[in-house]
């Protein structure tokens, strides 16, 4: 008898979690939703302005912090592609440094 | 007459519509195919394309087109009466605006999810769009003119606001904190945000902070104007995550509060309609009801705002293609329900006709006061709130919604400024902070200019923003038509709208030619002249446009 009493409340307890994470998943869609397009965008330029500090020394403009964003430019060799696409050079603008 | 009779009459009206009318339009005239590839899918890339739940994306969409727009509109229009002001919402929902949204998120679904700039670009031709670009850039001066100036009634008006009104940007920009910095669970913010919303505008009766009449030479409604355009530019040059995306969550909690409490007070109170039906005695000097009703309520009728909601965000993430009927069509019900809020509230809100009449002394008078007053008094006797504290949340809710509507304008405007910068090769221009200045300038010159040093004349303008808003409306509506015809399906139920709008638009134009030049207002006369030339000129581009057709049509069957 008290083990169904318990079992109802834990299945009611699970009902009521299921609600609360329906709802937070709600809450969070409408909240992001009309901002995603604007925050992944500056997002986006904000990291463009990075990818050009890092290659920045290889296309001829001094950078002092060349020696630790050498290190980085293997991680971030994935994105060059879409970059430099996206900063209107068809093809990658580092002559020993070919990506298409 | 019961205001519940004329709440279940409109809502049922609302609800037949949304019910057969909306279907019979997406199942035999759009033809929505719920086998489609959205753009959502077919472009998904998780930033702008991304397919939604279509709850989510009907709140999205009802919050960004309900703004003050349909509580100044028909709480002005009632000068004429209730029944025609109460006709035209109901009627304009179910017939225009519906048709309308729901077509503006079908054409541009069906086109890549391209906006309705560029596919009347596409779709009538390239004259239209220059049209279209300045008929834009009018609504967004004459929408931000305005509302600057009602929320500088407001804030003059109801002086126990001003707290509560500043006080949610600061909520707004805390709340905005608190979820990118501390990364706290939403449910738990929202509860917060508007215990704190509703918190301010409980204390506010208690601290009323009145601006003097005069402040050094310059009139205190001036002087929230300015202040009102210096907080619109500073936040419309903010990153969106500071404080246009928390503001916009909590606005729309509270547009879900406030319908509600307005709605549960009338069915509590059961007041009756204290202004006339048709009003007999109109104030001097106030125009004709036709064509005049159809463009001083827009939004809440039929408003062209919503095709650019409607084809700009809302068509990149619709799910299915069916899911147009519910988020375009009741997106607009939702819209006239607010109207229909409005329209009671600055009707059956008052204790006598005298006290009615007294609010309504001129055209253009009354308006969004007289739903402040009229809904708080309808929630005191109601709910039972003290007046103060209900006049207090209305008003915020309306200076909200404006401000809101205000910053995002500016934004527009902004982007326009600086597309002009790139178009003539201007570098200057497309700085940021100088197209936002250019933008401010602009409507700065519109709200004095229109009438006055004080700037309270700038509700003269009202109407003359409802016709552009309503070409901008037609155009929507002729690039829906024209792709109808080009499938073969009747046109009828768009070009039906589309005619009546123009016609009245262009006579509304003609009539308030004649007030301004009566009245030796130079300056809205010249600005009359620009929209009733982009009104003909949207005119023959229909005319063409259906020519052109007609001419295709032989041409296919040879």
């Amino acid at each position: 008898m008290s083990d169904d009493r318990h079992e109802g409340r834990e299945a009611r307890l699970e009902r009521i979690r299921a609600w609360l994470s329906q709802a937070r998943f709600f809450a969070e869609e409408v909240y992001s939703s009309p901002y995603r397009g604007a925050i992944a965008r500056a997002r986006r330029d904000e990291d463009d302005l990075f990818m050009l500090l890092v290659f920045s020394e290889m296309m001829g403009v001094p950078n002092p912090a060349a020696y630790y964003t050498l290190e980085l430019q293997p991680l971030l060799l994935e994105r060059f592609h879409d970059w430099h696409r996206r900063m209107g050079m068809e093809r990658s603008p580092l002559d020993h440094f070919k990506c298409c | 007459m019961s205001a519940i009779l004329v709440l279940v009459l409109g809502l049922a009206a609302m609800a037949a519509g949304y019910f057969l009318y909306s279907k019979f339009i997406a199942e035999k005239i759009y033809r929505l195919d719920p086998d489609f590839k959205t753009p959502a899918h077919e472009f998904e890339d998780g930033v702008d394309f991304v397919p939604t739940n279509r709850y989510v994306l009907w709140g999205h969409h009802f919050t960004s087109v309900a703004g003050a727009a349909p509580i100044v509109g028909p709480a002005i229009a009632v000068i004429w009466g209730w029944v025609p002001a109460f006709l035209w919402v109901v009627l304009g929902t179910v017939f225009f605006a519906g048709v309308h949204d729901s077509g503006a998120i079908w054409a541009s679904v069906r086109n890549k999810a391209k906006s309705v700039g560029a596919l009347t670009g596409d779709v009538v031709g390239k004259r239209a769009r220059s049209i279209f670009m300045i008929v834009i850039f009018l609504v967004l001066l004459m929408v931000n003119a305005v509302f600057a100036v009602v929320i500088a009634g407001l804030m003059m008006n109801f002086s126990s606001a001003v707290v509560p009104v500043w006080g949610a940007i600061l909520v707004a920009l805390v709340i905005g904190q608190m979820i990118y910095r501390r990364k706290m669970s939403l449910p738990m913010v929202s509860i917060v945000g508007v215990v704190a919303l509703y918190a301010l505008i409980g204390i506010g009766p208690s601290v009323p902070l009145q601006m003097p009449a005069e402040v050094a030479g310059v009139s205190g409604n001036a002087i929230w104007i300015l202040l009102l355009f210096g907080y619109a530019a500073i936040a419309s040059l903010l990153p969106v995550w500071v404080l246009l995306q928390p503001r916009d969550y909590i606005n729309g909690l509270q547009l879900f509060v406030g319908l509600i409490v307005l709605y549960g007070a009338i069915l509590l109170l059961n007041p009756s309609m204290i202004a006339p039906a048709f009003n007999d005695n109109v104030p001097a000097g106030t125009p004709s009801l036709l064509p005049l009703l159809f463009v001083t309520i827009a939004c809440g009728a039929i408003s062209g705002f919503h095709g650019l909601v409607s084809s700009g965000t809302t068509s990149k993430q619709l799910n299915k293609e069916t899911d147009a009927r519910f988020v375009g069509y009741f997106g607009a019900v939702g819209e006239g329900m607010l109207a229909l809020a409005a329209i009671l509230a600055a009707t059956a809100g008052f204790a006598s006709l005298a006290d009615w009449e007294a609010m309504y002394t001129a055209f253009g008078q009354g308006g969004v006061n007289a739903f402040v007053e009229g809904g708080a008094f309808i929630i005191h006797n109601g709910l039972g709130l003290p007046e103060a504290t209900a006049a207090t949340l209305l008003t915020v809710m309306a200076a909200l919604f404006a401000g809101t509507t205000m910053d995002t304008g500016l934004r527009l405007q902004r982007y326009i400024f600086q597309e002009w910068g790139e178009i003539y090769n201007q570098q200057w221009m497309k700085k940021p902070a100088v197209a936002t200045l250019l933008a401010v300038g602009s409507c700065l010159l519109l709200a004095f200019g229109a009438g006055g040093a004080d700037g309270s004349g700038g509700l003269i303008i009202w109407p003359l923003f409802g016709t552009t808003n309503q070409l901008l409306a037609g155009l929507t509506l002729l690039v829906v038509t024209v792709m109808l015809v080009r499938l073969g399906r009747p046109m009828w139920y768009t070009l039906a709208p589309l005619a009546f709008l123009l016609v009245m638009t262009i006579a509304a134009l003609l009539i308030q030619l004649r007030t301004f030049f009566d009245q030796g207002n130079y300056f809205l006369l010249g600005l009359d002249i620009v929209v009733l030339v982009a009104a003909i000129l949207v005119a023959l581009e229909c005319v063409s446009a259906l020519k052109r057709l007609r001419n295709e049509a032989p041409a296919k069957q040879e």
